[in-house]
């Protein structure tokens, strides 16, 4: 904070400006869901011996944030993209929150999964975890993603990966067992690494541009030598693709997602990896093109790579959340695929798969804890006979195996649709070779859990055949904290299945905002390309 | 550790410590200083008097939880920043104000509020983790 002399307040004047425009509350709506969650994360921390207050407070501030986060999508839908710069320093010299509609679909997309997570989490944490700062955390996590999505400086989005790392450590050691301890260590050791290797890039990207700022690095990144280029754009595809699971750096997350508790899974697995993938949409697409072209043919690789042996992944396993944890990652191969054909249809795939595995992968996880509760065990051999048991739970896992295969008519189809039609007419036949045989497989291994789980009458072995006894019904309480979220988060799954006119138009909206950078470098403040840089 | 000497000495030490710290953290603004070192003196002094008197006895006379000061810190570090809505400028902008007090003048700022802020979550991060570890200590 160095002083400026020309900026002083005297007798309640407006300071001499930098940036002169007023700020008015719409610009203010960009960064008021970052603050608030953060704020409101410091404040239930300060109040985390008053336990009976955490819940309800946490619920009204994701509540809040849902409403500003609607009023800002509304806003960027009809105004276009939004930049705020922080402290009235003039970018690049202070930091710019800068929102388009890619920005603020996830951001939303995250607050409503969040909110469905906190109301189940009341039926799975203990008082002594509330204790704890479970929902301080949860808040916490909230600030990262929603600070990650909406910045538009790098450096500020290795802060909010920061933010989001220390607080998933605290949610995933959270209940203190044994295979909790192991599960972090694996899940910490690698996302330590790949924010290293995130900082290592940039150093080299503010060693080469000067500027740490996206719009203004957009700017000038076709000029730059391609080889320094390339090395950049390779890191952090290492950085963020080991953020986002894809194949060959994905081993970590069925190793650490199953350990938590359900709520925590859901959010880390709609949450986290999403993050990995924006920010590789963002830094490859918008900020530096030229060295994605150059890397396009490991991008074609490793999609397809993550896009046949993930769903292998899932029909391999026999634990429950460590088979949605390989669901997930095949979906990170399909936001490779548009990353692999740059154009508005890929991108705009690439955009809306994001977001329908935001919703989808976290019903998931929540109705793997459904399933876990019920069953008491992790293990989809010793399970069955839970079709006779709850009809609507095999419905809504049913639905939720179609939407992650991309069967029509749920959420998952039309992102799937709009990939294949751009790897057709890029000529990428073996993307849609690939993109067809993870359905395919991703089919396969969502039935199979789903005949285990619900169709078999009972545990594997010679009782298969006679009901399972040792179900335990779901209590009241248990039905309206954790059955009510998940079927709200799968019917907005088939709502903007049936409907897909909505998320077209913003799909396509994000494209043009990832492929052409005019717009967003124009409303950071950064328009003038003659502009002389300094350093 | 736990001599007579150190016993005697440690408030003392404490006391002096933490009025420097204050002393650091309000000479920051222009000068070598600021919240976070200011902070990590406050939390150095906690920790010495934790081994002097026992953790018990520092937590007493906190009375607050030190993760709760933390999270105060950056309740006031947001508030700092909220405070430029009042005068339509951006997020986190500076906002300055002059006392004048006999023949001095006071600047008081956002940033000043927002240093606080850092103090405050740096001495409550810092003497939590001093004190978990020296209660583990005790335990042994």
């Amino acid at each position: 904070m160095a002083a400026d002399k020309t900026n002083i307040v005297e007798n309640n004047e407006l300071p001499v400006a930098m940036i002169d425009v007023a700020t008015s509350f719409a610009d203010w709506l960009i960064i008021l869901p970052t603050t608030i969650a953060l704020m409101g994360a410091a404040l239930l921390i300060m109040l985390r011996f008053n336990k009976a207050i955490q819940a309800g407070l946490a619920i009204l501030i994701v509540i809040g944030i849902i409403i500003l986060e609607i009023r800002l999508f509304l806003n960027v839908m009809e105004f276009g993209t939004q930049s705020m710069t922080m402290g009235k320093w003039l970018p690049p010299f202070g930091i710019s929150f800068t929102v388009d509609v890619i920005s603020i679909g996830f951001a939303l997309a995250g607050a409503i999964v969040t909110l469905a997570v906190l109301i189940y989490a009341q039926a799975d944490i203990s008082s002594r975890e509330v204790k704890y700062g479970f929902h301080s955390l949860v808040l916490l996590l909230l600030a990262g993603v929603t600070g990650a999505f909406m910045t538009g400086d790098l450096f500020n989005l290795y802060v909010w990966f920061e933010v989001m790392l220390i607080a998933s450590f605290g949610l995933i050691i959270m209940g203190g067992r044994k295979i909790q301890l192991d599960g972090a260590i694996k899940y910490g050791f690698l996302n330590f690494l790949a924010t290293t290797f995130f900082l290592i890039s940039l150093g080299l990207i503010y060693g080469l541009f000067g500027t740490l700022n996206m719009a203004d690095i957009s700017q000038v990144s076709a000029q730059a030598p391609i080889g320094p280029l390339t090395a950049i754009g390779a890191l952090l595809l290492l950085a963020f693709g080991m953020k986002g699971a894809a194949f060959p750096v994905n081993a970590w997350l069925p190793a650490s997602y199953h350990t938590p508790h359900p709520a925590v899974s859901a959010l880390f697995g709609g949450l986290l990896t999403k993050v990995g993938a924006y920010a590789l949409l963002r830094s490859l697409l918008l900020i530096m093109p030229s060295a994605r072209d150059f890397l396009d043919p490991v991008i074609t690789f490793l999609a397809i790579a993550t896009l046949i042996l993930a769903p292998l992944g899932a029909l391999a396993q026999t634990n429950l959340r460590r088979a949605i944890g390989f669901l997930l990652i095949g979906g990170v191969g399909s936001v490779l695929v548009g990353l692999g054909v740059p154009t508005i249809r890929g991108v705009a795939g690439a955009s809306i798969y994001i977001f329908h595995s935001m919703l989808t992968i976290s019903a998931l996880y929540l109705m793997a804890g459904l399933i876990e509760r019920i069953m008491g065990t992790q293990d989809t051999r010793k399970m069955g006979g839970l079709y006779s048991a709850s009809s609507w739970l095999s419905i809504l896992f049913l639905v939720l195996v179609f939407a992650v295969a991309g069967l029509p008519p749920f959420l998952g189809f039309w992102p799937k649709l709009l990939l294949i039609e751009a790897s057709l007419s890029q000529g990428d036949v073996w993307l849609v070779v690939a993109l067809v045989l993870n359905s395919l497989l991703t089919t396969i291994a969502g039935t199979r859990l789903w005949a285990h789980i619900f169709w078999r009458a009972g545990p594997i072995g010679e009782n298969s055949e006679q009901q399972n006894k040792k179900l335990k019904p779901l209590t009241l309480r248990e039905k309206y904290l954790c059955v009510t979220p998940t079927t709200i988060l799968v019917l907005f799954i088939v709502f903007f299945g049936l409907k897909p006119a909505m998320i077209f138009d913003a799909g396509r909206m994000a494209a043009y905002g990832l492929l052409d950078k005019s717009e967003y470098v124009e409303v950071t403040g950064l328009a003038d390309p003659t502009k002389e840089k300094v350093e | 550790m736990n001599t007579v000497i150190f016993r005697t000495i440690a408030p003392i030490l404490v006391a002096i410590m933490v009025v420097f710290s204050v002393f650091i953290l309000l000479r920051g603004h222009n000068e070598p200083g600021g919240g976070f070192i200011g902070g990590l003196i406050a939390a150095s002094a906690i920790a010495i008097y934790g081994i002097a008197a026992g953790v018990e006895e520092v937590r007493k006379a906190l009375k607050f939880d030190p993760i709760a000061i933390a999270g105060f810190g950056v309740f006031i570090a947001g508030l700092a920043g909220l405070l430029s809505y009042f005068y339509q400028v951006p997020f986190l902008t500076g906002l300055w104000a002059y006392l004048d007090i006999g023949p001095s003048k006071v600047a008081l700022s956002t940033p000043l509020l927002f240093d606080i802020g850092v103090y405050f979550a740096v001495l409550g991060t810092i003497a939590a983790i001093a004190l978990a570890l020296e209660e583990d200590e005790e335990g042994k």
